[in-house]
């Protein structure tokens, strides 16, 4: 094999390894929004897609492309996401917020099956 | 003046990115025609809207921008691992909560980074800003390290002060 | 290559449904924002995704601008639903600091 060879397959494992792990935070950051019980919880969780699993996903294709446009436009669109996410998340927040919505500041542990007929909420 | 031909010269490297003249044949003097006029009427209106500065320029703090950012990806790559962990489990047990995060920036630009930061580490979002700190809303106990938030604000602050503006 | 884009691909449409599940259920708007904010980044994604499929470039500047497009949106939509209009200029804080007190009360 040749020197070029190894570095495209290199760079071929590297890509399919960033949208691998990108695909997983994405899951789990859409997962999260269904498991966790209220807003401002479920904020951090949207966070995880919004930050590390796109940016790993457009890693991955950035690691893919083969002319430089189509590298400097997915660069772009990851710089934008980089940019507008905690902004929009911050004006959801902050909405939130402002409208009286009060976040649950208590410890939250969902009653086990086997604790069934307790009072939930302890803690 | 300079943040002009700096604002100039980016939407010039913006257009023919996104145009691509490079892969164009025959329509090149169209494509170049348009963009000197959307250009010219785009750097027209920034200055009649009187919003060319440091701020929204942001070409001096440009490097130590980068060195922060980088710094911020590992950052964001371990509070996301423990975001994943705390999702993922079987059985949720978190502590959320609010607590006041002070904000010492010496710019109105170093404190927006500095927000924003917060805002991107996943576990922690600003939630209001007050006079002198912000309202942070964190997952859990873990997140809210004080420690880590004065490095962070300190960090943001280096970054974005590298040249003071002379007022 | 394919393959594994292709999975990529089915992945992120499998998260997108799962968003629009709470997108659905959401009890309060802004579950329902916050949703929508998140499925819309999802589809920016699934674009890129799509573009590197098909390997055709448009598909990326359609992205650019669904990213561009989702942002505005939902700020104008947060924006709509705490003044009930759109004229009001948020750059003018004191304006902003008035109606706050008005209608937060």
């Amino acid at each position: 094999m040749s020197p070029a060879e190894i570095f495209h397959y290199v760079l071929f494992a590297a890509s399919v390894a960033a949208m691998s792990a990108g695909l997983v935070f994405v899951l789990a950051g859409a997962i999260g929004v269904n498991r966790l019980p209220d807003f401002y919880t479920r904020m951090h969780a949207a966070g995880v897609t919004d930050t590390l699993g796109a940016e790993l996903i457009v890693l991955g294709l950035l690691l893919q492309s083969s002319d430089w446009q189509t590298f400097a436009k997915l660069a772009l669109v990851g710089l934008l996401l980089f940019l507008t996410s905690p902004t929009a998340t911050h004006a959801i927040a902050n909405a939130a917020h402002r409208a009286g919505h009060k976040p649950m500041l208590s410890r939250f542990k969902p009653a086990h099956p086997k604790d069934a007929g307790k009072p939930a909420g302890e803690g | 003046m300079f943040y002009g031909v700096s604002l100039t010269a980016f939407l010039v490297a913006l257009w023919l990115t996104l145009s691509g003249p490079f892969t164009l044949s025959g329509d090149y003097p169209i494509v170049m025609t348009v963009g000197v006029i959307s250009i010219a009427a785009t750097v027209a209106l920034t200055f009649r809207m009187r919003i060319v500065d440091r701020e929204t320029v942001p070409v001096g703090p440009m490097v130590p921008l980068f060195a922060y950012w980088s710094w911020l990806g590992g950052e964001i790559f371990k509070a996301n691992l423990a975001v994943l962990r705390m999702v993922m489990k079987p059985e949720i047990d978190m502590e959320p909560r609010l607590i006041r995060v002070p904000a010492e920036q010496r710019t109105d630009l170093g404190r927006c980074v500095f927000a924003n930061s917060i805002t991107l580490t996943p576990g922690t979002v600003t939630v209001d800003i007050e006079d002198d700190g912000f309202l942070v809303h964190a997952l859990d106990g873990e997140f809210t390290d004080p420690a880590g938030f004065a490095e962070m604000g300190q960090r943001s602050d280096v970054a974005t002060d590298g040249r003071r503006e002379a007022k | 290559m394919d393959v594994v884009t292709f999975i990529i691909a089915l992945g992120l449409t499998a998260s997108m449904a799962i968003m629009l599940a709470r997108l659905f259920a959401g009890p309060t708007l802004y579950d329902r924002v916050l949703a929508a904010n998140s499925f819309g980044t999802k589809t920016v994604l699934f674009l890129l995704v799509f573009a590197a499929i098909v390997d055709r470039q448009d598909a990326i500047d359609i992205a650019l601008l669904y990213a561009l497009i989702n942002f505005v949106a939902t700020i104008a939509i947060l924006k709509f639903f705490r003044y009930r209009s759109l004229e009001i200029a948020l750059a003018q804080m004191s304006l902003r600091k008035a109606l706050d007190g008005e209608y937060d009360e």
